[in-house]
């Protein structure tokens, strides 16, 4: 099954500067010989938040993995179908994946900074990508702190361990990790399920103002947040051989307000979870 | 697996009070025409003050929807039944104030001698409570089909409410001493005129939980 969606309908919903800035065609994604994933199709608009909602083990996470090849990483994962950024089809082999990734940046559910500095951990990726002046990795961290909404709390102890700070503040340094580097699209999976509910709305609002300028794909497990965050929202589920496929794929209030498959409808009213 | 057993137990609760108010409603509408067709003011005291019930009630059912959105956040049709609910309760709470009025005309005429026999407000009234019967049955069977054909209704009442009017009109040509007589009895139907269009209003939010769509079904000639 394939879910077109109606971008110009979208477009204009998010504003003209919307494009498609991630395009899944029928993707199918093998694991050895477990399918994952069955028959994706899904155009991602840029400038706008896109939430994956559905049980536990369906492949959301896996279908955010599928757009930076962090399943390159897994013995025996094995993508087929299309999945382009820009027009660009990623899985092509003469694609540099170091240079994908710094495109398509992600944030994972645990916060997990390195073990060094917090000017060290923004300033990691820039130094692999080359900046060397200590003068333009500076501004780089403060711009990078200053969008993920950290500056103000850490500005005076750049130098201490960032192991120091809270699990919501260590969040948010993952994210300035992220921006720094300057990504086009930030991939979050479960950004907030180890975080008290305080820092989970500071992250929330975070991501708000961040998708003005990035693209946002976050993987939930919080229906509420993917209603309070998304402007569209994808719904997975397994089919009884537990590839997960694309039930429904639509813009927020639609989807939790009125949703067209009987099996979302289910999914967000708690008849079957 | 249902997952959320105990909050679809408390919908269907809120739904079942829904249904309770709508009995008290349509027996006070059809009380009112007992009350004013026997001249009975004890009765009409009775429903202005029962009223107050009603009102009552209606908040009631309110509170339990806004305390459902503000701990369940409910979503798709879950949704729209509270929204729907708190739309409809509205609606009834308002077609009890017109039975009220009627009962305050009833006792304005007081023992004043009838202009007439009453045969088309009495089938006015009857009609109404037809209707919101059945518009709470679609309600209840999430039925946006019948829903549409009782808005469709609306016109019987209409026609009554005309036939009504017209009637009286000859009467006050005739003699004008019956005009203020004649103006009491239009007031009683136009409350019945008007508890019809908010039965329709009720039917319009049924088709809206059925369907998620907010349309105008039928508009009515008033």
């Amino acid at each position: 099954m394939s879910i077109e969606l109606d971008m110009l309908d979208t477009a204009q919903k998010l504003g003209e500067e919307c494009v498609i800035k991630l395009r899944a065609e029928r993707v199918n994604l093998y694991y050895g010989s477990f399918q994952a994933l069955r028959n994706i199709t899904l155009d991602i608009p840029s400038c706008a938040i896109t939430a994956i909602i559905g049980p536990s083990g369906c492949g959301k996470s896996s279908l955010l993995r599928v757009f930076n090849r962090m399943n390159d990483l897994i013995p025996g994962a094995r993508v087929e179908g299309n999945v382009e950024l820009d027009g660009l089809p990623i899985y092509n082999t003469k694609i540099d994946v170091f240079a994908l990734r710094k495109r398509v940046g992600m944030v994972f559910q645990k916060p997990n900074p390195f073990p060094m500095s917090v000017f060290e951990n923004v300033a990691f990726g820039p130094r692999r990508h080359g900046v060397k002046s200590r003068a333009e990795l500076e501004e780089i961290v403060e711009k990078s702190l200053r969008q993920a909404a950290l500056w103000e709390e850490v500005k005076d102890k750049l130098g201490q361990s960032a192991l120091a700070l809270s699990g919501g503040q260590q969040q948010r340094l993952c994210i300035a990790r992220v921006l720094a580097v300057e990504p086009e699209v930030i991939l979050m999976d479960e950004p907030c399920s180890a975080l008290d509910p305080l820092a989970t709305l500071k992250i929330e609002d975070l991501m708000r103002s961040l998708s003005k300028e990035y693209t946002i794909v976050i993987v939930t497990h919080n229906m509420q947040q993917a209603a309070r965050v998304s402007d569209m929202v994808a719904f997975i589920m397994m089919e009884p051989d537990r590839a997960g496929v694309l039930v429904e794929y639509g813009p927020t209030a639609q989807i939790f307000t009125n949703p067209k498959d009987k099996r979302t409808e289910d999914y967000i009213t708690g008849r079957f979870g | 697996m249902e997952m959320r057993a105990a909050f679809h137990k408390k919908l269907r609760e809120i739904q079942d009070e829904v249904l309770a108010l709508g009995s008290m409603v349509s027996k006070a509408t059809l009380r009112s025409i007992d009350a004013l067709k026997n001249r009975d003011l004890e009765l009409a005291r009775q429903i202005v003050s029962d009223d107050k019930k009603i009102n009552q009630r209606r908040f009631e059912i309110e509170e339990k929807c806004i305390e459902l959105i503000a701990t369940q956040q409910p979503m798709a049709s879950d949704l729209r039944i509270i929204v729907a609910v708190l739309n409809i309760v509205t609606e009834l709470e308002r077609i009890g104030d017109h039975a009220e009025g009627i009962a305050r005309i009833a006792i304005m005429i007081g023992d004043e001698p009838p202009l007439k026999p009453l045969i088309d407000i009495p089938r006015m009234a009857e009609q109404v409570v037809y209707m919101l019967h059945r518009s709470l049955d679609a309600l209840v069977n999430r039925d946006a089909e019948a829903a549409r054909r009782i808005v469709a209704e609306d016109d019987i009442i209409d026609q009554l409410y005309d036939q009504v009017f017209r009637e009286l009109l000859t009467f006050m040509l005739e003699d004008p001493r019956t005009i203020t007589r004649a103006t009491r009895l239009i007031w009683v139907a136009h409350n019945l005129e008007r508890s019809g269009d908010r039965v329709t209003n009720i039917c319009e939010r049924v088709v809206f939980v059925v369907t998620g769509k907010m349309e105008e079904i039928g508009a009515s000639k008033y």
